[in-house]
């Protein structure tokens, strides 16, 4: 790996995650140390998580689970692919992803967002908050389960049940949907939708590059909203 | 003689009156029964055991002379800043949703005044809470409703709730009505709308997952918080030994008569087991693990009195958590509302229909007139004297043991009334050298 320049660079072969979270979170706000570049992560766990600053941490490499977990503000990239969880419940910030996501990815995120350059695994923007996802490949199934506010973008394809117990999250998928879950529908994709959906494209540097036409959205039927015996099989 | 005798209206102990009227209000309404609280039906309980005192070969303490030292230390076993707790008697996990802010303000009160741990639930921590809790327990639960890292590192300590007595493998819904803009502020939810709370956390599966996520909250507090882990009695010896292995510097078990906000009642009846079966257990897991002691051990389901508080750290609990209790404490159930009771078809004692908002006592509702009927202040010092009244009790037993802290008692103090009550907690049956069970696991 190249060393950029200007960066902090904190070798997970010498260091434990311990110190490279803590030197993290020890940032003030006057800091000037605003790059961050951690080579060998070799899929350690919980890197760059908690963080709450202005700063990039480039991941040169494969981390594990709960990468950028409950990030806030920070610009985290991951040059290769992350395990489960990974920006679970983020607050904000921006987490980019180059290669592939396990399962959970984005899990109960409420702001910020997450971009994956490659297929997420099941369960993607699960009870997802108001975050917002975009997943240039493929989720996998009982993606947005049970997602409550922000979106979910997948250039790919979506696995089975997905949105199943979907509250408010708006879901737009340009491939085929293997299967929709309990009170998730295909809704029209009217004008403000195309914009909401052009910002997330724009904001995950992809605007132009895809036709906001060949996407397709889903949402609740809000069926299930008040529990009701006569729903009963939907559960 | 003029008449002949005739055999009385017999009721069946099969299907009594109750079985009987549940069986009609199904029919009528095609659905099952919500309610609050925990298990009503009658289980072998702490009544079912006696100390036994001091005698010729034991020596008691003077009642009013000698200390009896009540304080714990819980989560030393990771994290920098363990909590110390003046009383080993904290309050359970209570969302803000199913109880008004100022139940959860009052609760904080109390708990402060007494020296102990309060905790938040389902729906966050607000600033109330946060402002009136000295020591205040974060729950994270799979909901993750107001899920943030702000208020982890706001906590004293965070609790990752794997699931409670009342409702072992089962999530959670808060009725429409209950939610306010408030409470759906909280949630990231439209308001009025039932709000689920789902049984499995979304970003772990088992116990290995676990251990990581335990690993990220460490590091997004930077190791200063003790981590509980808190599961509902079912398995006790095997979810206390992988909450070790995960690692939980707390583990809190919650038996079945542990309260919920709302369940079905067929649930909260036939599922989990007593909290008195769940305590023997789980401290042979702690021991065979060497971690007796070192990983603390909180006990709640059922706890009401001093003397429960003496018998569960006799049989090897660090601390208990009462919630239901606490609750009667504020006035939850109080004669006081008894027309009130009346006018929802129940009466002060039986009323646990929680999930409906519509509570007398201004507890479990967010109904604003309802809830400004609970004075925090008040209310707070009702629980703080309750909670010192325990503390009084488990002393007193405890030095009539000839033990100078409450966690000198063992289980060589107790003995049993009943075959199953001795056979749960590993004690004597009264009058015999009999422990049932043992040898069995």
């Amino acid at each position: 790996m190249t060393q950029r320049a200007f960066a902090r660079v904190v070798d997970l072969e010498q260091a434990s995650v311990r110190d490279l979270n803590q030197a993290l979170h020890d940032l003030g706000s006057d800091s000037n140390a605003t790059h961050w570049q951690v080579i060998n992560p070799r899929g350690r766990h919980a890197l760059a998580v908690g963080l709450d600053a202005e700063v990039t941490v480039e991941i040169d490499g494969h981390a594990g689970y709960y990468c950028a977990g409950m990030n806030k503000r920070a610009n985290v990239i991951v040059r290769g692919n992350v395990g489960v969880g990974a920006a679970e419940n983020m607050m904000s910030g921006f987490v980019h992803v180059h290669g592939d996501a396990s399962q959970a990815a984005g899990a109960t995120a409420r702001g910020g967002m997450l971009l994956i350059d490659g297929n997420a695994a099941a369960r993607c923007g699960i009870s997802l908050k108001g975050g917002d996802i975009v997943v240039k490949g493929s989720v996998g199934h009982m993606s947005a389960f049970m997602a409550q506010a922000g979106t979910l973008v997948v250039l790919g394809d979506a696995g089975d049940s997905l949105g199943d117990s979907i509250y408010e999250a708006h879901l737009y998928v340009r491939g085929t949907v293997a299967g929709l879950g309990a009170d998730c529908i295909e809704k029209p994709l009217a004008d403000r939708h195309r914009a909401e959906l052009h910002a997330r494209l724009q904001q995950a540097g992809l605007a132009g590059q895809v036709d906001i036409g060949s996407f397709r959205r889903y949402g609740s039927a809000r069926d299930l909203y008040h529990f009701h015996v006569d729903h009963a099989d939907a559960y | 003689m003029d008449e002949t005798p005739r055999t009385p209206p017999r009721f069946s102990a099969t299907f009594t009156p109750h079985v009987l009227a549940e069986i009609r209000r199904a029919a009528a309404t095609g659905i099952y029964d919500i309610r609050g609280a925990g298990a009503k039906r009658h289980l072998p309980h702490f009544d079912d055991l006696l100390f036994l005192g001091a005698s010729i070969s034991r020596y008691p303490l003077e009642g009013y002379r000698e200390r009896c030292g009540t304080g714990v230390v819980l989560g030393a076993r990771h994290a920098k800043r363990p909590i110390e707790l003046k009383i080993p008697i904290t309050i359970a996990g209570m969302s803000f949703g199913s109880l008004s802010a100022q139940a959860k303000e009052a609760l904080g009160r109390g708990a402060s005044i007494a020296g102990t741990s309060t905790t938040t639930g389902d729906g966050g921590m607000t600033n109330e809470e946060r402002e009136h809790s000295q020591t205040l327990v974060y729950q994270v639960l799979p909901s993750r409703y107001d899920m943030n890292p702000d208020d982890l590192r706001r906590a004293d300590a965070i609790e990752v709730v794997i699931g409670q007595g009342a409702k072992p493998g089962g999530g959670g819904m808060l009725l429409g009505q209950k939610v306010s803009e408030r409470v759906a502020g909280m949630r990231n939810l439209p308001a009025g709308i039932d709000q689920r709370s789902a049984s499995r956390h979304p970003d772990w599966t088992g116990p290995d997952d676990l251990q990581i996520k335990l690993q990220e909250l460490r590091e997004i507090t930077d190791w200063q918080k003790p981590i509980y882990v808190k599961v509902g009695a079912s398995r006790p010896y095997y979810d206390t030994a992988l909450a070790v292995k995960a690692g939980a510097d707390v583990v809190v078990i919650d038996g079945m008569q542990g309260g919920t906000a709302a369940t079905q009642d067929v649930f909260i009846e036939n599922v989990g087991i007593p909290t008195l079966a769940a305590i023997r257990p789980a401290v042979r897991a702690l021991e065979e693990l060497g971690m007796y002691r070192k990983v603390q051990l909180i006990i709640s389901g059922g706890i009401r009195s001093g003397a429960d508080v003496a018998k569960a750290l006799a049989l090897g609990a660090d601390a208990v958590s009462i919630g239901t209790a606490a609750l009667v404490a504020l006035g939850d159930n109080d004669p006081a509302h008894e027309a009130a009771y009346q006018k929802l078809g129940t009466t002060a004692g039986a009323y646990d229909d929680w999930h409906e908002g519509r509570d007398p006592a201004g507890i479990t509702t967010q109904d604003p007139v309802l809830a400004a009927r609970l004075d925090p202040v008040l209310a707070g010092r009702r629980l703080a004297n309750y909670l010192a009244v325990m503390t009084l009790e488990a002393q007193t037993i405890a030095r009539a043991c000839g033990k100078s802290h409450l966690h000198a008692l063992e289980p060589e103090d107790l003995v049993a009334l009943t075959i199953e009550s001795a056979a749960m907690a590993g004690v004597k049956l009264a009058g015999t050298d009999w422990i049932p069970g043992q040898g069995q696991l």
